[in-house]
């Protein structure tokens, strides 16, 4: 048992390392992650930055800071799609075919792809936290936020991640995962990562305040802005959580068929 | 008679264009849907920014569907780069260089079939502006912004053709397209200038494409007038007169090669 846990670990850790490479090595996987995210950063907080003076704004140091929050889901929602369009690559390629006939877990196979995305959250975290120190953000949660945004956007980013694995698996085709960009920026401007609920136009408005990606946003924002908030860290984690259900839920429902289909 | 000949040229490059939105209708849907979420999100997102003392309009809806237009030429002119590098990679533009059509008219005909692509995105966003109320920019001020979107699909273009020249592979696809999206945002797309923060103010100060949105704007946001125009249209002219000596350049290198 413990034996065929260790394997199924070192599978997961060499995928992971895997995704990790492959990401790094193919601009259009790397590009939207890193790239665009940190151009609307610039770009809103130049454009939008005077809201902090809007009446209701809620007391932070800078649009900036309260920004980063936003940027950081952008970011992991654009790697789970671009880890599901890798994963939808694989498959066409056949490679993931070849692992699925070797003697190891499925679950393993779609876990490394998994681990490699949520790795790639945690240094998008960094990254967006890099800057915001940088350009004068102090978080007010200390040390200790920080490595609590690190983990929460790791987690966050596999969650989102088993959703793109989904897909690619059900459907086996990196076109469809990548027809679904447009979607992750309609949920994004659904949520308060970019404006708070009570300023927003309805019915935006009333959507964000139940919005699952809305409470992932606190969850990180309030360490960068306030401190930390017990209440906003645990609804935060409770999506994360549900999401990742979701996500892992249908991915292993995709798994079942395409075993069904005999693919 | 070789006018006449150049332009049958053109115009078979514009109708080919023409034909893959007929034979492949999806393939203008990108164009079409994400300057919709854009502008749709935006609203929704800042549309209380008008509240900002100075903020030169009442409707944000107003103030940024000349920006998503703008983006949605920006998709249209960086797709005709995209289709030219799949058509170098295919062969078939080598094909097109070894006629005796003259270089100019080859880069009219693409950039013609972008100017009038854009106008498909441009309508499908007015449409969207006005029923969710934005104001009517009357009929000068529409013509004047339909006029800028073309000019702005001629500049993407221009820039798309380069690029593709230069790489010659849909690689660069994302080059393409983010380039012209910066020149597009780094304007006072989001707010007027005097509310602009830091870095973007002084970028969009020296920006050519402010002009253009600006110019662009006037319609929906307050009257029309020429002192409002022209700075437009002469970075527009300045942009694609720019990009179009790369462009043509680039098929020189091409053909040589």
């Amino acid at each position: 048992m413990i034996e065929r846990l260790a394997a199924n670990a070192r599978v997961v850790g060499a995928l992971g390392r895997r995704s990790i490479r492959q990401t790094a090595r193919r601009p259009q996987l790397a590009a939207p992650l890193i790239v665009f995210p940190t151009l609307l950063l610039a770009i809103q907080t130049g454009g939008a930055g005077r809201a902090v003076d809007l009446p209701g704004f809620p007391e932070v140091q800078s649009f900036l800071a309260f920004m980063l929050a936003g940027a950081m889901v952008q970011s992991v929602m654009l790697a789970g799609n671009s880890g599901g369009i890798a994963l939808a690559i694989d498959l066409e390629m056949g490679f993931t075919d070849r692992l699925f006939a070797a003697p190891i877990s499925r679950f393993a196979i779609v876990l490394g792809r998994l681990a490699g995305t949520a790795a790639l959250g945690g240094l998008t975290a960094v990254w967006f936290l890099a800057i915001g120190i940088v350009f004068g953000v102090t978080i007010e949660g200390g040390p200790l936020a920080v490595v609590w945004i690190v983990l929460l956007v790791s987690a966050a980013a596999l969650a989102f991640g088993g959703i793109g694995a989904a897909i690619a698996l059900r459907s086996g085709k990196a076109s469809v995962v990548q027809g679904l960009f447009p979607i992750v920026f309609v949920i994004l401007f659904l949520s308060t990562a970019f404006f708070p609920a009570n300023l927003m136009i309805e019915p935006a408005a009333t959507v964000a305040e139940y919005n699952p990606l809305s409470f992932i946003v606190e969850g990180l924002r309030e360490p960068i802005v306030a401190g930390f908030n017990g209440e906003d860290e645990l609804a935060a984690v409770a999506s994360v959580l549900g999401i990742g259900a979701v996500g892992l839920t249908l991915s292993a429902a995709a798994m079942r068929g395409r075993a069904r289909r005999g693919q | 008679m070789s006018w006449r000949a150049d332009f049958e040229m053109v115009w078979a490059l514009v109708r080919r264009a023409a034909n893959e939105i007929l034979r492949v209708p999806g393939a203008a849907i990108p164009g079409v849907l994400a300057p919709t979420i854009f502008f749709l999100g935006i609203t929704s997102v800042f549309g209380n920014l008008t509240l900002l003392p100075g903020f030169d309009s009442d409707s944000y809806a107003s103030f940024i569907v000349p920006v998503s237009m703008m983006q949605g030429a920006a998709f249209t002119g960086a797709a005709t780069g995209v289709n030219l590098a799949r058509d170098i990679e295919q062969g078939w533009f080598d094909r097109l260089l070894a006629s005796p059509a003259p270089r100019p008219v080859l880069l009219a005909g693409l950039v013609g079939s972008a100017a009038l692509r854009s106008l498909i995105p441009a309508t499908f966003l007015l449409v969207i502006a006005l029923a969710i109320g934005a104001h009517w920019p009357g009929l000068d001020g529409l013509a004047i912004a339909l006029i800028v979107v073309m000019g702005m699909a001629v500049v993407a273009a221009t820039w798309g053709t380069s690029l593709a020249m230069r790489f010659r592979t849909q690689s660069a696809a994302p080059l393409m397209q983010a380039g012209m999206l910066l020149l597009v945002f780094t304007t006072t797309a989001y707010a007027p200038l005097d509310l602009l923060s830091g870095w973007l103010q002084d970028v969009a100060r020296i920006n050519p494409v402010t002009q253009v949105v600006e110019a662009a704007r006037q319609g929906f946001v307050g009257g029309v007038s020429w002192d409002e125009t022209w700075p437009g249209l002469v970075a527009l002219a300045g942009l694609a007169a720019f990009f179009t000596f790369f462009a043509l350049r680039g098929m020189r290198r091409m053909a040589r090669a």
